[in-house]
């Protein structure tokens, strides 16, 4: 679905991310790991466009949008999310998530002006759609709550709510269970799999590893910028540089 | 307390604005209260780039100035007809507005109203160094009443407050379509946040630069009402203080809120007028002022009260759920909130 070649970014002199190629399959629930710093959400951002390779392509469906803006690779059909989402706080849950649909509608200032049946058919379509991800992420009972008065665990569901208002094949999740209790990390991930259920195709970062593990189709490892291993949940775990680069320094802080 | 938010308080708003004439009949009053609208318009336009979409520009009086010059230099140098003067201060203020927009939008947050400052400013010193166009510190003088409108005149001050207040009322109107539609969304979406709003598929460049062509048309237009009713400019009307002025009345009155703009140019406005006695050191008094009120009431007048009303139709939608009945009431109540 989406084809990763040969991928470089670079800061001045520092490489972020450097040489890497994967491919994210599609249906599946592919997930990037490594330990703090190597470059995972760099890497997101080079995928949704938020910066621009160095070098190296991104193919999406057969296109390149490599150097394609985020709004338009949006609108192609990749969404994310972010660790913190910005919500406007005075406003209601379901109004925040109205403007969600924006991308997929035409109206103008014109329409404003003269109240065209466009606008108004676009408006109920952006409401509905709103309303049908707010049941998606199990919220309707909140979507008339404020957002200032939801919980932490609540706005990552919103966020995944704003993405989905997008219409997206593939949805990028940056560290979806970040800052949430263990139970609700888990309710969190019975949702990413209802996502994928659903036909989506989820790409995502964390650090809870046994979410991780039991979640994940595809694990890609990432270290200082290099992918160090790629493969299932199994092959990643035996495999000794990812033991040694993450597993390996994460254990021996625990133990 | 609903039922203002609804029809019935616009129409209470209307009457009030309708009827002021009648109890003050006093052509002083009549006076402050049009300039106080006049500004009421410029800073609504001010209030969707800043208010709405986050970017807060600071070159807002240099765009009045344009509207305003428009019609003073043609109606005054070339002895074109008022109204159609007025007519082109939209269009000649856009003309200025997109390609300056354009470039200060490139810039974000604080380097956005840093720039547009240094922008407001070279309008300023442009107004006032180019002679042969502006008059430079001379001013224009004698610059037409708005010419009749069929059998409407505008020569008494009673008559240009309705005027002016007529176009308040579309302003109002206009600026409610706008931030209650999807296109407001999309403003407040990049208020909310520059990297959420394109990841969503917000053009950011364009949108941005619409917000910012509205608010520079609405500044205009109240620069071009400003020219045919005080009938004389200089260019201390583009001077930064007039900017910091209308952010004032949006910071008092509520920032991103429709209404806001207008009911801090009017108490402002007011204030002003009542301490006129202290001359410059009313400055003293207004600044401590401005400080408590930032820190105690940031949301403004009508800011808090918006929240306040949000925070208890929350509860109220909280307690709902909680005893298994949704109340649609309540979400239409919240839907013709403004």
């Amino acid at each position: 679905m989406l084809k990763i070649e040969h991928l470089t970014k670079q800061f001045g002199g520092n490489c972020a991310i450097n040489d890497v190629s994967t491919t994210i399959e599609r249906g599946k629930i592919n997930a990037i790991i490594g330990p703090n710093g190597a470059g995972k959400t760099t890497f997101f951002n080079l995928i949704s466009g938020m910066h621009r390779p160095t070098s190296g392509t991104l193919t999406f469906n057969g296109r390149d949008i490599t150097t394609l803006r985020p709004d338009e690779i949006a609108r192609l059909g990749i969404s994310r999310t972010f660790q913190a989402t910005t919500l406007f706080d005075m406003a209601t849950v379901l109004d925040n998530l109205i403007v969600g649909h924006r991308l997929r509608t035409r109206s103008g200032l014109w329409d404003v002006l003269v109240g065209s049946s466009r606008l108004i058919e676009e408006e109920r379509i952006c409401r509905e759609k709103a309303r049908w991800a707010l049941e998606f992420v199990g919220l309707s009972h909140v979507e008339d709550r404020v957002a200032g008065d939801i919980t932490q665990e609540q706005r990552k569901r919103v966020a995944f709510a704003l993405a989905l208002t997008t219409e997206p094949a593939l949805v990028l999740l940056d560290e979806p269970a970040g800052g949430v209790n263990p139970e609700e990390t888990w309710g969190l991930a019975d949702l990413i799999r209802k996502m994928a259920k659903s036909g989506l195709t989820v790409c995502l970062i964390e650090h809870k590893m046994d979410m991780i593990m039991s979640l994940s189709d595809k694990i890609m490892v990432l270290s200082y910028g290099e992918k160090i291993a790629e493969g299932t949940p199994s092959q990643v775990r035996a495999n000794p540089a990812v033991i040694d680069a993450y597993l390996g320094a994460e254990h021996a802080d625990i133990q | 307390m609903q039922m203002l938010e609804g029809r019935l308080g616009w129409l209470l708003l209307f009457s009030v604005g309708l009827l002021f004439p009648l109890a003050t009949g006093n052509d002083y009053h009549l006076t402050v209260m049009t300039t106080a609208y006049i500004y009421a318009i410029a800073a609504i336009g001010l209030n969707l780039i800043t208010g709405y979409t986050g970017q807060f520009n600071l070159a807002h009086a240099g765009f009045m100035a344009i509207g305003a010059y428009t019609v003073g230099i043609l109606t005054v140098d070339h002895q074109v007809p008022f109204w159609i003067a007025f007519a082109l201060a939209g269009p000649v203020t856009a003309a200025f507005g997109i390609p300056l927009g354009w470039v200060s939008l490139r810039l974000k947050g604080h380097y956005f109203s840093i720039f547009t400052l240094c922008v407001g400013y070279i309008l300023f010193l442009v107004i006032e160094k180019w002679e042969g166009l502006t008059h430079g510190t001379v001013g224009l003088i004698g610059i037409p009443a708005p010419s009749p409108m069929g059998p409407m005149t505008f020569d008494s001050p009673l008559s240009l407050y309705y005027l002016v207040f007529a176009f308040l009322c579309v302003g109002i109107w206009v600026m409610r379509r706008i931030v209650n539609s999807l296109l407001g969304r999309t403003f407040m979406a990049i208020r909310n946040g520059d990297e959420l709003a394109e990841a969503l598929g917000i053009r950011l460049a364009r949108d941005k630069l619409l917000a910012f062509l509205i608010s520079v048309l609405y500044a205009g237009w109240a620069g071009a009402l400003y020219a045919g009713f005080i009938r004389f400019l200089g260019p201390g009307l583009a001077d930064t203080h007039h900017t910091f002025d209308m952010t004032m009345y949006m910071l008092v009155g509520g920032l991103g809120t429709l209404l806001g703009p207008l009911f801090g140019s009017l108490i402002v406005s007011w204030i002003t007028q009542y301490m006129q006695p202290l001359q410059e050191y009313r400055f003293v008094v207004f600044g401590p002022i401005l400080i408590l009120l930032v820190i105690f009431v940031p949301n403004g007048i009508v800011g808090s009260y918006l929240a306040r009303q949000a925070r208890k139709s929350s509860l109220t939608a909280s307690r709902a759920v909680a005893g298994n009945s949704k109340s649609n009431e309540k979400r239409e109540a919240s839907d013709a909130q403004d």
